[in-house]
């Protein structure tokens, strides 16, 4: 399972680093969501520092809807489903493989709009700093939910306006816990139970993700 | 040829909920606190237990029965699909009554509380689930992704549960019954209470098998229509 993972997680790597659509596409419509809200929250500093957690979520989401759907793209051209469940491969570890590849490629994305956040929302850097535990633990139950609910998606004529309202409602509550958990780093409090609630959430998503992911593929 | 449950099962429904509303209206005294306000009482909670419980627990049932591969069938992805359905009517129709029950108690229609919130994500989780129902894909390749969306969408159902406890915001904790078994409803109101249970629950149960029968229906119409097509098509091709 483990060195089908790794085999998948490579190539998706692979094909993100010679196509650069996380770099040339998904980190500037980040940015600009970014910069779009500041101007939404107005030019009160107490105000975008107050919002600056919600956010960096709330952008983390929508940035986290386009590398689902590019996730399952790069699976789409005709055969290549066919040709990765011929070829036998254990489907957990397909699925520990996109997962493992998409929470990379949102720890990148995460960092530039974290940088953002200090930046633009004037949120402080060290409760910034401290907030990473939680950010990290956040990303990866996004990243093994993201994989699970883009392969629910995946072949269907509506997959574009289908994933969101998928995706989004059970990502509420990792929005809201994420938020909680970074507010109280950024205000030097105890996070601990916001980290107890994302490692159960990351756990319970790479859980049904090992058990069910298959089902969804197999014919 | 019908059961006898079959023929009852409806006007079983309309009494229970013809007794629900007589009782809760004219023979159950108002609340020493909320006065008629707490009438409230006989709709919501059997809406919200139909809701979360009956209905979406039918789903994630019959869902389970899908994925296992010795009980997967048409007829448990068709019972799967007219819960949810049901199950969607019962969400919008708690949020509506608590909705009307916050505004003069609360002084506001929504607040952003743990259990309202949570609720709303559930109808629009179960929103997500018909959506993918409707999605172009192979019949048994949909029936499978909306059950295992079905069954990770029950997680919710226990934050649901447990909002109240957990967070503690505005909605009441557990009213009928408490922690500790203890009830805090009483005499008429209590019986006229469980009564609307069991009348809501009998309607679920009710429109849910009107909604499996039109499925059959649908499906069997599809059939004809097709099975027409295809001796129109023969025919066209018989050298005259």
């Amino acid at each position: 399972m483990m060195r089908v993972a790794w085999l998948v997680a490579r190539k998706d790597l692979r094909i993100e680093t010679r196509s650069r659509v996380l770099l040339w596409q998904v980190l500037p419509f980040g940015v600009i969501a970014l910069i779009l809200s500041g101007l939404a929250v107005g030019p009160n500093d107490d105000a975008m520092r107050h919002a600056a957690p919600g956010l960096f979520y709330l952008v983390i989401l929508l940035v986290v809807l386009f590398m689902i759907g590019r996730a399952q793209a790069v699976e789409a051209p005709a055969g290549t489903r066919t040709s990765v469940t011929m070829l036998g491969g254990d489907p957990a570890g397909i699925f520990l493989g996109k997962t493992l590849a998409l929470a990379l490629e949102l720890i990148v994305t995460a960092a530039v709009l974290l940088a953002g956040v200090v930046v633009l929302l004037h949120a402080p850097l060290a409760g910034t700093a401290s907030a990473i535990p939680s950010v990290l633990l956040t990303l990866g139950a996004l990243a093994a939910g993201g994989t699970l609910y883009g392969a629910l998606v995946a072949g269907a004529d509506v997959q574009a306006t289908l994933l969101p309202i998928i995706a989004l409602p059970p990502f509420a509550g990792l929005l809201i816990v994420g938020e909680k958990s970074f507010a109280a780093a950024v205000a030097g409090q105890s996070s601990v139970k916001w980290l107890l609630f994302l490692s159960v959430s990351l756990l319970a998503y790479l859980a049904v993700g090992i058990l069910l992911y298959g089902v969804t593929e197999e014919s | 040829m019908k059961t006898l449950l079959q023929r009852t099962l409806g006007p079983l429904t309309a009494v229970t909920l013809a007794l629900t509303v007589w009782l809760g209206i004219w023979v159950t005294p108002p609340d020493k606190v909320q006065g008629d306000l707490a009438r409230m009482l006989y709709i919501h909670p059997a809406l919200a237990w139909v809701a979360l419980y009956v209905s979406f627990g039918t789903v994630v049932v019959a869902s389970a029965l899908y994925l296992w591969p010795r009980t997967r069938s048409l007829t448990v992805d068709r019972v799967a699909e007219a819960a949810l359905e049901v199950s969607i009517v019962f969400i919008a129709l708690t949020l509506i009554t608590g909705s009307l029950w916050g505004r003069p108690a609360w002084g506001v229609w929504w607040v952003w509380d743990a259990r309202l919130t949570s609720t709303a994500i559930m109808g629009v989780l179960e929103l997500g689930i018909i959506a993918l129902r409707r999605a172009n894909l192979d019949p048994d390749i949909r029936a499978r992704r909306s059950a295992v969306l079905a069954l990770v969408s029950a997680l919710n159902v226990i934050i649901i549960h447990f909002s109240v406890t957990w967070w503690q915001t505005l909605h009441q904790s557990a009213s009928v019954l408490a922690p500790g078994g203890k009830l805090e409803v009483h005499g008429s109101m209590l019986w006229t209470m469980l009564l609307s249970f069991v009348a809501f629950t009998l309607l679920f149960s009710w429109l849910t098998r009107e909604r499996y029968r039109l499925s059959v229906r649908r499906a069997g119409r599809t059939s004809d229509v097709l099975q027409a097509a295809l001796a129109q098509r023969q025919a066209e091709g018989v050298p005259r």
